[in-house]
């Protein structure tokens, strides 16, 4: 059992857990993941590190309450535990010194590029950030990112914080004023990571991506995460979580990410009839 | 009159592939005597050499004619930690009854089935398993909690040393939960017999993956002496044709653990899914590819199509599994290479275009060669595909100690004997060694790295 030393709502639909796993808080690096299961009948699903404490023994996940393993994590209350946890898996992002990097994020990405802002940073370059919302009310660690970051753009695709507009807009205007980041990385939903890949191909800026693929293992055993980058198939857990967002077979992975809308939404209806209550 | 040769009882197949419960009851004990009474205690049991954990076969069916049932499973366990797994998926018919004296003349001693019924007796008296005295020599460490590491582990704690067992996946028993299904063999007996491991003194910590979770060097530097390694073949093979990542198209390991680990037969008590295909294909001729192919009848397929590129003679699976499968309504087709997989113009899968074969020369493994015949194309209608073509060596803990030797297709490269591996005080064997074999293999090669560790262990203490 792991145990949640805190639990932090951070909006309505988002929540910061720090959990007990000193063996990973000691190890992890950024860009690792974990993957985990929330009790007897859960799903394995894999949760990007936002941060770990090694001397406390703890790591942090924000968790976005879309389905039914996460509505679950959702409601566990610090003092509760998480049945299994493993990690940390995956390679860690690539870190070296390139000079101005630009981390582009969007929705819960802004958690998961949190430690890849830190670690670059530390490693000497001019780090900007660029996380997008969907409104002001969604946007979560602003201050943690504000305090991570060289540079610090928001947008909102309502125009209710930040520049109105999205992440794209604010590396387009950096690109045209002439302030080209020698490296781009981005993490948040497929559409837009796919529009970062259009947008630095052209100018040719070495771009990175961190894919959120179906998982069940997490350590290379079944399959489910397979990704096609440059004519290649790749298991997102083994070789990625990062790859090179040129790369990427991006229609292929829209694709993947359905195999189980249907089922995904049956079982969050079933889980929400009894309001986690009734299914022991 | 001789005594024929005991048959189990069976489930009928309509009502099995409705459930998935065990296939085979088993023995019952007058079944059980009248078959232990075909032995012929032979003095020079060659069964017993038939045997990669070295159980003293004559003795234990020797007791279960005596029809002291307690007596049997204790001879079972003093060299074998998990009867009840070896009882129910050995191929016994290449091992220990393969070298019967009976087997000359007619049918060997169902020496596979009385081991399961001894292992699975119950009488209320089982003796806990008997713990190395007082755990006082060094401390082991290994790595994996599938047949090998159970394995090793057991034979080191009953030579006396302290063993701690790390498991990447959240329950024991590696393949024998992941990969054999439920109505092959029941998760509840996996896990009494690593029960009974653990009775011995072993300790098991889940969700740590060596490599990952904490590192080799780290284990040596925590005190643990010697690092038995047995992570298995875990990384799915593909054929590497156009379609393989539509949505539809399975590895064996995804659908096996899918349903068999996370319980997806069971959706939505279950929160993971598995898709339920009408018409299902299974690629492959080993007995992963049968799991495959009877797991999709029990979710409810109409119809599950095995294609498979040789001939039945050169088929790996079991004629025990091929045969459950026939009775189940499972369609072969043999001499059949699948070329693609078709789309069904959303992203999922609405087909395979296959290629008739033919029977050439030999090749590398002494099995005539397929070669594709011209000009045979043609469609299979399918909205699932199951690749069942094998594993190779998983990479995530050579990848974390480089300096190990590795042999072909990254299997860890160690002393068939001895277990032995090119990095000091570790040990290796089964599927990571070897490349994906046998239950029963692995199991031979954990009890050999045992001796191996022992022997390392007492060499560098003297």
């Amino acid at each position: 059992m792991y145990r949640i030393v805190e639990q932090e709502r951070l909006t309505p639909e988002a929540v910061r857990l720090r959990i007990e796993a000193p063996r990973i808080a000691r190890r992890r690096q950024a860009g690792q993941f974990v993957v985990i299961r929330v009790d007897e009948k859960g799903e394995r699903i894999p949760l990007t590190i936002v941060g770990s404490d090694p001397e406390a023994g703890t790591i942090t996940l924000v968790v976005q309450e879309v389905g039914t393993s996460t509505r679950k994590l959702g409601r566990l209350r610090a003092g509760e535990a998480i049945l299994d946890l493993t990690g940390p898996l995956g390679r860690p992002t690539e870190v070296k010194k390139w000079g101005r990097v630009a981390c582009l994020a969007g929705g819960i990405g802004t958690a998961e590029v949190l430690p890849v802002v830190e670690a670059v940073r530390a490693a000497g370059n001019t780090t900007l950030a660029i996380v997008g919302a969907r409104t002001r009310e969604l946007l979560i660690l602003e201050d943690e990112m504000r305090a991570a970051a060289d540079g610090l753009y928001i947008t909102t695709d309502d125009g209710s914080y930040g520049r109105h507009g999205v992440v794209t807009d604010v590396l387009l205007d950096l690109i045209n004023d002439g302030a080209v980041p020698d490296r781009v990385y981005a993490i948040g939903p497929v559409p837009m990571m796919k529009a970062v890949a259009d947008l630095t191909r052209p100018y040719g800026i070495p771009t990175e991506i961190s894919l959120n693929a179906l998982m069940v293992d997490g350590t290379g055993m079944c399959g489910c995460c397979r990704v096609t980058v440059g004519g290649e198939t790749k298991f997102t857990c083994v070789d990625g979580p990062d790859f090179d967002a040129h790369q990427v077979d991006f229609d292929e992975l829209v694709q993947r990410q359905k195999i189980y809308l249907g089922q995904e939404k049956r079982s969050l209806e079933e889980y929400e009839k009894c309001a986690g209550g009734c299914r022991r | 009159m001789k005594t024929p040769r005991q048959k189990m009882a069976e489930q009928d197949p309509q009502e099995r592939i409705a459930n998935f419960d065990e296939v085979p009851y088993g023995y019952t004990p007058e079944q059980a005597q009248a078959e232990a009474a075909r032995c012929l205690q032979c003095q020079k049991a060659p069964c017993r050499a038939g045997c990669p954990v070295e159980i003293d076969i004559p003795a234990f069916i020797l007791a279960i004619r005596e029809g002291d049932f307690a007596a049997a499973r204790e001879k079972l366990l003093e060299t074998n930690s998990l009867p009840a797994v070896c009882g129910r998926v050995c191929p016994q018919e290449d091992q220990c009854e393969k070298v019967c004296v009976l087997a000359k003349k007619g049918d060997p001693v169902a020496i596979g089935t009385l081991e399961r019924f001894a292992a699975d007796w119950k009488d209320g008296e089982e003796a806990d398993p008997e713990a190395g005295s007082a755990p006082e020599k060094a401390k082991v460490a290994v790595i994996g909690a599938g047949p090998a590491g159970l394995t090793a582990a057991a034979d080191l704690a009953r030579m006396g040393y302290r063993v701690t067992i790390f498991e990447a996946l959240h329950r024991p028993g590696g393949v024998l939960v992941y990969g054999i299904p439920e109505f092959r063999l029941p998760k509840a007996i996996v896990f009494e017999e690593v029960e009974k491991v653990k009775k011995m003194g072993v300790e098991l910590e889940l969700n740590q993956v060596v490599g990952a979770t904490l590192s080799v060097e780290e284990l040596f530097d925590s005190g643990f002496e010697a690092v038995f390694v047995g992570t298995g073949a875990g990384l799915p093979r593909f054929m590497g044709i156009p379609g393989e990542n539509l949505n539809g198209v399975y590895s064996a390991n995804e659908y096996l653990t899918r349903v068999n680990l996370m319980k997806a037969f069971r959706f939505p008590e279950y929160d993971t899914p598995v898709i339920r295909g009408e018409k299902v294909c299974v690629i492959g001729g080993g007995n992963v590819a049968m799991d495959s192919a009877r797991t999709a009848l029990r979710l409810g397929a109409e119809e599950v199509t095995i294609v498979y590129r040789r001939s039945r003679a050169e088929a790996p699976a079991r004629v025990e599994e091929v045969h459950h499968a026939e009775q189940e309504g499972v369609i072969f087709k043999f001499l059949t290479l699948p070329l693609k997989y078709l789309d069904d113009g959303n992203g999922w899968i609405r087909g395979m275009e296959c290629q008739g074969m033919e029977l050439g020369e030999p090749d590398d493994s002494g099995r005539r060669r397929p070669v594709p015949v011209p000009g045979t194309e043609f469609t299979i209608d399918c909205d699932l595909a199951v690749v069942a073509i094998g594993n190779d060596p998983n990479p995530l803990l050579p990848r974390a100690l480089p300096e190990l030797e590795l042999g072909w297709k990254g299997t860890i490269v160690a002393d068939p004997e001895t277990g032995a591996a090119s990095v000091p005080g570790v040990f290796a064997g089964g599927d990571i060694a070897t490349g994906a074999a046998t239950v029963i293999e692995a199991m031979g090669a954990g009890k050999k790295a045992a001796r191996g560790i022992d022997r390392y262990l007492s060499a560098r203490k003297s």
